[in-house]
C-alpha cells in the first residue's frame, strides 16, 4: 500500500505503544526491583530511582542494586530450585499425558463426517468458555474423600467405604486438574492440522499395501507435527507456571513455581524476591516462548 | 483408509466429550441440592439461587466484573483489531518483530508473571489500584487474543475487494469501514466475546493489580473456595456456565444463518 496518511501510522503506533507501556516496561520494572533490597517503605523495595533527585543520586541509586536476590533464590538451602524443577517436570508430564488423551479425540474429530464437525468442533470450545475456576472448582467436588468419585467406587464395591481414595491434596490431582482445563488448547491446534490432511495420502499408501497402523506412523503423524508441536506448547508453558490448579488441588508437598512466587509476594510480602522469582521462570520459558512465537507468526500471518 | 468413523474414533470422541463434560454437569446437577453438604443429595431445591440473590458481597463482585469485562472486551477489541491489520497489511517496518512478540507473547506468558510486572509499573507510577488497574491489565493480555483471532480472518479474505476500492479513490480509512469491517465483523465480535470472557474468567491477573474496594466475582468465589465447597458457590457457577452456553449457542446460530445466507447469495450469482 503505497498510501501514507497519519491514520495508517495511528493504527500502528497506538497498539505498538500500548504494549511497549503495558507489557515491555513492567518487564524491566521487575528486573529493575529483583536488582534492589526489601525495605519497609511504601513502595517496599529500594532504592527507588528518582530523577527529581538530580544526577549523582540517580547514579548512586544504581550502585545499591544487588544480584542478592538471585543468590537467595537459587541456594540450594532454599526451595526454589527444587519448585522450578517440580514445575517444569508437573508441566512436562502433564503435557505428554494432554497429548495422549487429546490426540485420539482430534483425530477422530478430523475424520467424523464434515456435517458434524462443527459442531463437534463448538463442543470442544464451549468448556473453554465457562470458567477456569468453576471447572478446577468442579473437580474438588469429584476428587474429595467423601467425593462422588470414592462415593462411585464404594458403591460399585472396587473399594471399602474406610478406605477412600486419597486423590485430592496430591499431585495426581493437579494432573488431572491440568489435563482437564488446557485440554481444549491442545484438541485445538491437533484437529486444525490433521484436518488439513490430505486423505488421498492414506488411499495410496492402503493401495500399496501399507497397513493401517505404519501408514499411520509414516504420514499421518509426521504431517501432524506443526499441531502436535503448537499443541504442547501451547499447555506447556502457561502450565509451568500454573497458580491455581497447584492451589486448589495440590496437597502442601506440590511444589510449583507460580503458588512460590505468589505465595513470597502476598504472605511474605518480599517483592524483590518475588521479582527475582519472576525474571528466572521467564529466562526458563524464553527459549519456548520464542519458538511458539514463531510458530504462529507462521501460522497466523501466512508467512 | 476412508473417511468416516471407525469404532475406535466413536470411542475416543465419545470418552473424550464424557471427560470434558461430566464434572461440569455433576456441578450443576449438586447446585439444586437440598443439602448443605455438596456430595450427599437430599433432594432438588432452589433454595441456594434464593440465598444467592441475598448475598450482597457476591452481587457486588459480579456487578464489578461485568463493568470491567465490557469495558476492556470493547477496548481489546479496537486495539486488537489494529494490531492485526498491522501484522497482515503493513509488510515490514521497523520493530515489527518486537511488536509481533509483544502480541504473541501474552498468549502463552504465565499469569503470575504478568500480574506481577504489571502491579509493579503502577506502584512505579503511583496509580491508585482498583477498577482502573484491572481494566487495564486485562485489555493488555486479551488484546493480543482479539488480535490472533482476527488475523486469522484477514489472512484468509480477498484482497482484491480493498485494492479494487482503493483504486477506485476510496480513502484508506472509508475502504476499512466499507469493505474490510464488514468482512471481517464475524471475527471481531469472537474476538471481543473471547475478551469478555477472558476478563470474566481471571483471577491470578485481577488479584495482583487490584485494591481495596475492587473485588471481581472470581476473587470472591476463590476466597469461598478455599474455605470450603459450598452449594451456593455451585448456584452461582450455574448461572454463569448458563449465561456463557446461550450466548455461545446464539452466536453459533448467527455464524451459522450468516453462512448460509452467503452460500445461497453465490449460488444465485453463479446461476444467474
Amino acid at each position: 500500500m503505497a498510501v501514507k496518511s497519519s491514520g495508517r501510522w495511528l493504527v500502528l503506533a497506538v497498539p505498538y505503544l500500548w504494549l511497549l507501556a503495558l507489557f515491555l516496561v513492567p518487564f524491566l520494572i521487575v528486573f529493575k526491583i529483583s536488582l534492589s533490597t526489601d525495605a519497609i517503605a511504601q513502595p517496599p523495595y529500594e532504592p527507588v530511582f528518582d530523577l527529581a533527585a538530580g544526577w549523582e543520586a540517580f547514579k548512586e541509586s544504581f550502585s545499591a542494586l544487588s544480584f542478592d536476590n538471585y543468590s537467595y533464590v537459587l541456594s540450594w538451602d532454599n526451595e526454589f530450585i527444587e519448585a522450578y524443577g517440580s514445575s517444569l517436570w508437573i508441566a512436562g508430564v502433564s503435557t505428554i499425558l494432554l497429548l495422549i488423551v487429546g490426540y485420539p479425540i482430534a483425530y477422530g474429530m478430523a475424520r467424523a463426517p464434515k456435517s458434524i464437525r462443527p459442531t463437534l468442533l463448538m463442543l470442544v470450545i464451549l468448556p473453554f468458555w465457562t470458567s477456569f475456576l468453576i471447572r478446577v472448582y468442579a473437580w474438588i467436588g469429584i476428587l474429595s474423600p467423601e467425593g462422588l468419585l470414592n462415593q462411585l467406587l464404594i458403591a460399585l464395591g472396587i473399594i471399602s467405604p474406610d478406605q477412600p481414595l486419597q486423590i485430592l491434596a496430591t499431585n495426581t490431582a493437579v494432573y488431572i486438574g491440568i489435563v482437564y482445563s488446557y485440554l481444549p488448547f491442545m484438541i485445538l491446534p491437533l484437529y486444525s492440522a490433521l484436518e488439513k490432511m490430505d486423505d488421498t495420502l492414506l488411499e495410496a499408501a492402503a493401495d500399496l499395501g501399507c497397513p493401517p497402523f505404519a501408514a499411520f506412523w509414516k504420514i499421518t503423524w509426521p504431517l501432524s507435527l506443526p499441531g502436535v508441536f503448537a499443541g504442547c506448547l501451547l499447555c506447556f508453558i502457561p502450565a509451568v507456571g500454573e497458580f491455581v490448579i497447584p492451589d486448589l488441588l495440590g496437597g502442601s508437598d506440590t511444589l510449583m513455581i507460580g503458588k512460590v512466587l505468589w505465595t513470597e509476594f502476598s504472605v511474605n510480602r518480599s517483592w524483590t524476591v518475588s521479582s527475582a522469582v519472576a525474571v528466572l521462570l521467564l529466562m526458563v520459558l524464553v527459549i519456548p516462548i520464542v519458538f511458539y512465537q514463531n510458530l504462529q507468526a507462521r501460522e497466523v500471518e501466512g508467512r | 483408509m476412508r473417511k468416516g468413523l471407525s469404532w475406535f474414533n466413536t470411542t475416543s470422541i465419545a470418552l473424550g466429550f464424557a471427560f470434558l463434560y461430566i464434572p461440569i454437569i455433576l456441578l450443576v446437577i449438586y447446585s439444586f441440592n437440598a443439602s448443605r453438604l455438596v456430595t450427599v443429595w437430599a433432594g432438588f431445591s432452589f433454595h441456594w439461587y434464593v440465598q444467592l440473590f441475598h448475598n450482597q458481597q457476591l452481587l457486588d463482585a459480579a456487578w464489578v466484573t461485568l463493568r470491567v469485562a465490557f469495558l476492556t472486551a470493547t477496548i481489546a477489541t479496537v486495539l486488537g483489531t489494529m494490531a492485526a491489520i498491522t501484522l497482515t497489511r503493513y509488510g515490514r517496518f521497523i520493530g515489527r518483530t518486537l511488536f509481533s512478540g509483544m502480541v504473541y507473547a501474552p498468549l502463552v506468558m504465565p499469569e503470575v508473571i504478568t500480574g506481577l510486572s504489571l502491579l509493579l509499573l503502577f506502584v512505579a507510577i503511583g496509580l491508585d489500584r482498583g477498577f482502573w488497574t484491572i481494566t487495564l491489565a486485562h485489555i493488555t493480555f486479551t488484546m493480543c487474543f482479539v488480535s490472533v483471532v482476527v488475523q486469522s480472518r484477514l489472512v484468509t479474505f480477498d484482497r482484491s475487494l480493498e485494492e479494487a476500492a482503493l483504486d477506485l479513490g476510496c480513502t484508506p480509512f472509508r475502504t476499512f469501514f466499507v469493505i474490510t469491517l464488514p468482512i471481517i465483523l464475524p471475527a471481531v465480535v469472537s474476538g471481543w466475546m473471547l475478551a469478555f470472557t477472558l476478563s470474566l474468567d481471571d483471577l491470578v491477573i485481577a488479584s495482583f493489580t487490584t485494591g481495596p474496594g475492587a473485588t471481581t466475582l472470581p476473587m470472591r468465589i476463590y476466597s469461598q473456595v478455599r474455605l470450603g465447597v459450598t452449594p451456593e458457590i455451585n448456584a452461582a457457577c450455574t448461572i454463569l456456565i448458563a449465561i456463557v452456553t446461550v450466548v455461545v449457542i446464539i452466536a453459533s446460530i448467527m455464524t451459522k444463518r450468516q453462512e448460509m445466507e452467503r452460500q445461497k447469495a453465490e449460488r444465485l450469482a453463479a446461476a444467474g
